[in-house]
């Protein structure tokens, strides 16, 4: 049974299904760390797969379609951080408004444009894992975020705007400033994971993140807020998606709709065994002073 | 705070919320004010939009509810989707299980009782994780939503569903709420349910000495913990009441309108929720007016359906929520600047 599930093709699909969450987590890391809470990955995950598909089919090219996907995961961030700064909202609140109005306008949209109201007309897409711009894109960016918070100056900035805003405010840096890069940045790379959900299948549909961005969310928060292990996190998550289809084909004794929830089931037990020890960064959801 | 404040920043919510759809309007290429018109319009003549919008506003007090008395006490309970299908699973399959004959004073309280204790059970493990485990409750409720619709789903599935499609067998005869009749609309005698219960919560908060401690948890953990007040056990209570409430929205989509179980039957009501409950300010009768506003916006997507697509009004409710987030701090400290 265990050669019968790891082929070639589930690796393949593995890799595919992974990187939407891990580019979510890592993009959310980023957010989260500055001070801003990420309630708004799904809202970020959506709106960058319909800018792709969108775009993409505009353009006739998934390449622009990528770039898409980035500058809307990006907007979403910056009318995010916008609100939670500027008018110094509720972050929770934002994400779940954010993620409902990602929802309703994308299958709005979906209507003036297309005149279809579930599904995007067809789109670009990358073929195999191997010729997928964007798994390499998450590659990168798994080396590079860690490396980014830990020892970048812009970096050490982002890890004070979450925890000892006041401090940054002393060293002269402003930390409102500082929480817009760190959020507007994450939300690109957020949205490039959105593209890859409708570049990898060539098309947008309703609902197309699925819940991903809670999960990143989940992960971000299991890993103690430190980018690799959230992407660690996040790749176990994709992975289990990937699994899932594989047992349904091969497990007959547990039901289908339960082997969906066993990530859930598994996360919720962890929290019940092992209550979590680490720490939100300090400032998180606080407005600056 | 005052109900001047809370009526100001709900205005300028709106007006923005107003804004904002008239430009998406222009986008789908329509007049905004021909839509808006129509949607006053068609409304204020029909009998029948009266009654719907009547009927889309009873599980919204509910599920607004729900978001309000959590909020109280300082708890934000997002697990609304998850707690309301696990009233509504367990309503229908009691009402269900029930004799054909089961006369109404024996069906009625049994489905009512099954709806409120499936949710406040969900509701008070969410509470329970928060309180002894030290998980946020934000996280465990979307772990929740998920787990429960997996799982109603395969209860719905091997137990329930037959001939393809999605729906349980009725309930009982007895266990049905009569329609109110308001022009073939689908408006219910759990209409009168909801107003208990908003009235049963602002008795609860006013009234009762547990109500007001649930209160001071809501501003201030630690000085609660500090007069007194056992902070955890509150937390489980509270969740487990805020559950009951959300999983009660069953009265309507299970005993007044479908008659049974159905998959997706309160799809995005825990969510618009989180928007009734701030619309209304946390208060019980600024819950019931907000549920009515926001089943207005609902029923107006199928008024004005031949003119914009019906997702504008899914729109204008999440602007709504976005426009409230940012007025709220920023009205209250004008308004207590001229004061």
């Amino acid at each position: 049974m265990i050669e019968s599930i790891f082929t070639i093709a589930f690796v393949a699909a593995a890799v595919r299904a992974m990187v939407p969450y891990v580019l979510a987590a890592l993009g959310g890391v980023m957010c989260e760390r500055s001070g801003v809470i990420d309630l708004a990955l799904e809202g970020k995950l959506l709106v960058g797969a319909f800018a792709a598909a969108v775009i993409g089919r505009a353009a006739d090219s998934a390449y622009a379609g990528i770039a898409a996907g980035a500058a809307a995961g990006a907007s979403v961030a910056a009318l995010q951080v916008w609100l939670a700064t500027r008018w110094r909202a509720d972050q929770v609140i934002v994400g779940v408004g954010l993620n409902l109005a990602a929802a309703g306008t994308t299958s709005y949209l979906l209507e003036v444009l297309y005149d279809q109201a579930a599904n995007s007309k067809p789109s670009p897409s990358f073929d195999s894992v191997a010729t997928d711009p964007i798994v390499w894109i998450a590659i990168a960016a798994v080396i590079a975020v860690p490396l980014f918070v830990a020892h970048a100056p812009l970096g050490l900035r982002l890890r004070a705007a979450g925890d000892r805003p006041d401090a940054l405010r002393a060293a002269g840096v402003s930390v409102t400033r500082t929480r817009w890069a760190a959020v507007a940045i994450g939300g690109a790379i957020v949205g490039v994971g959105g593209a890859e959900l409708s570049l990898q299948i060539g098309s947008f549909y309703t609902e197309v993140s699925g819940g991903r961005g809670y999960i990143a969310l989940v992960a971000i928060i299991l890993a103690g807020w430190r980018p690799l292990p959230a992407a660690g996190c996040a790749a176990a998550f994709g992975l289990a998606e990937a699994l899932k289809s594989q047992l349904k084909l091969h497990v007959a004794f547990i039901p289908t709709e339960l082997i969906d929830q066993l990530p859930y089931v598994v996360t919720l037990a962890v929290l019940v065994i092992a209550p979590l020890r680490t720490r939100p960064p300090l400032a998180l959801g606080r407005p600056e002073d | 705070m005052n109900v001047k404040t809370e009526v100001s920043v709900a205005l300028v919510a709106l007006l923005i919320a107003a804004a904002i759809g008239s430009i998406l309007i222009v986008i789908a290429g329509a007049s905004p004010l021909d839509v808006w018109i129509a949607v006053i319009d068609r409304t204020v003549r029909d009998p029948y939009a009266w009654g719907q919008i009547l009927a889309k506003a009873t599980p919204l007090v509910f599920s607004g509810l729900a978001v309000a008395i959590a909020l109280r006490a300082g708890l934000f309970n997002i697990g609304g989707e998850g707690q309301m299908v696990a009233g509504c699973l367990a309503c229908g399959a009691v009402g269900a299980a029930l004799p054909a004959g089961t006369p109404a004073v024996i069906a009625i309280p049994a489905c009512v009782i099954a709806a409120a204790l499936a949710g406040a059970a969900i509701g008070a493990l969410t509470g329970a994780m928060r309180a002894y485990r030290n998980a946020h409750e934000v996280i465990v409720s979307i772990m929740m939503n998920a787990i429960v619709g997996g799982v109603a789903l395969w209860i719905g599935n091997t137990w329930l569903f037959t001939g393809g499609v999605t729906a349980g067998p009725p309930i009982a005869h007895g266990a049905e709420l009569p329609a109110l009749g308001i022009a073939g609309s689908s408006a219910n005698v759990s209409v009168f349910f909801a107003a208990l219960a908003a009235g049963g919560t602002w008795w609860w908060f006013e009234r009762t000495k547990t109500g007001v401690e649930w209160r001071w948890v809501g501003q201030g953990p630690r000085a609660a913990a500090t007069a007194g007040i056992r902070v955890p056990r509150a937390y489980v209570w509270v969740m487990t009441a805020s559950g009951a409430l959300a999983g009660l929205s069953a009265t309507h989509a299970v005993m007044g309108w479908r008659h049974a179980y159905q998959d997706d039957l309160v799809r995005n009501l825990g969510f618009l929720g989180i928007a009734v409950a701030l619309l209304g300010g946390g208060h019980p009768l600024g819950v019931v007016i907000a549920a009515l506003f926001i089943g207005f916006l609902q029923n107006a997507g199928l008024a004005a359906a031949d003119l914009v697509p019906k997702s504008l009004f899914d729109v204008l409710s999440a602007m709504i929520i976005l426009a409230l987030a940012a007025a709220s701090p920023t009205v209250r400290r004008a308004l207590e600047k001229k004061a």
